[in-house]
């Protein structure tokens, strides 16, 4: 069910999701996206280039962020418009072998804005990890009938 | 390594076409941990009202890098792919990406700022499906800035 215009008001929440973040899961990006820079899968390279370790492609957490929006929204077309600026990096551990996953990211949204005329909601989302904010101005425009 | 600041104002037209599959659609849901089932399901998308499966919001991000490595790939850019780093990202949809999409992107290169011993660099690809003969539709802009490190950065 997508969420009627008339029945939202700024400063509503729209949930959370919690994301957990291996190894695996940035190769995986790395193989869908076309983006192989070394900086997100080998950390001798990582560190060399004077990151703290392998981190996760800022597109990753983007990407995987703004599913709260879609879920919500009911239909990923909805999302006209989604912006972010990447504030700090998501070190990603290296628990290859164990169950354990090497960063987590908490996602939670909030209606920031209404536009009547334009029949949509901004949603600004906040991410954290490792009790840091990874996104900042992470805002998307939902189009709603 | 120095940034040319020239870059500024240049523009890469439209090169390769990238055909949008079904299979990517899905790979790259899966790869952001999306679910819904318009990307995976073409019933589910139709029920919707589109044509074919639906891409998630940043798939756009697959055809402005191609884009982007026109600029990072050009010898006279000055640009260390190793030092780069994503600073932000914005994605305007004039329409949903399908699965069956032809679509080409334009590059421009809109900003070029010294930053330190570094650069941030902001691009914008004109992303457009092809249609029948020469039409184009207009489906996503998106805009980007990366920060190409100095050393010591």
């Amino acid at each position: 069910m997508s969420p009627k215009f008339t029945d939202l008001a700024a400063g509503q929440d729209i949930g959370a999701r919690t994301v957990d973040v291996t190894r695996t899961d940035l190769v995986k990006y790395a193989g869908a996206s076309g983006d192989f820079n070394p900086i997100h899968w080998n950390e001798a390279f990582a560190t060399g280039v004077e990151l703290p370790g392998v981190i996760a492609h800022g597109m990753f957490t983007m990407g995987a962020a703004v599913q709260l929006v879609t879920d919500w929204a009911g239909d990923p077309a909805a999302v006209v418009d989604f912006q972010t600026r990447f504030t700090k990096p998501v070190v990603v551990a290296d628990t290859t072998g164990t169950t354990e996953p090497g960063a987590t990211i908490e996602v939670s949204g909030t209606i920031g804005k209404l536009d009547a005329d334009a029949g949509t909601a901004r949603v600004d989302l906040t991410v954290v990890s490792a009790g840091q904010k990874v996104l900042m101005k992470a805002q998307a425009l939902v189009k709603l009938s | 390594m120095t940034i040319n600041p020239d870059l500024q104002g240049r523009s890469y037209p439209a090169a390769e076409v990238y055909d949008v599959g079904r299979e990517k659609i899905r790979e790259f849901a899966r790869a952001v941990k999306a679910t819904h089932p318009a990307h995976f399901d073409v019933d589910a998308a139709k029920a919707l009202g589109h044509s074919d499966l639906v891409a998630p919001p940043t798939f756009a991000i697959i055809i402005a890098q191609r884009a982007d490595a026109q600029l990072i790939e050009d010898p006279e850019a000055g640009i260390d792919f190793s030092r780069v780093v994503h600073a932000d990202q914005r994605f305007t949809h004039h329409r949903p990406i399908l699965a069956g999409d032809r679509l080409v992107a334009e590059l421009h290169v809109d900003g070029v700022r010294a930053m330190g011993g570094g650069a941030m660099i902001t691009t914008r690809s004109e992303i457009f499906a092809l249609g029948d003969g020469d039409a184009r539709e207009a489906v996503t802009t998106t805009t980007s800035s990366i920060l190409v490190r100095g050393e010591g950065q």
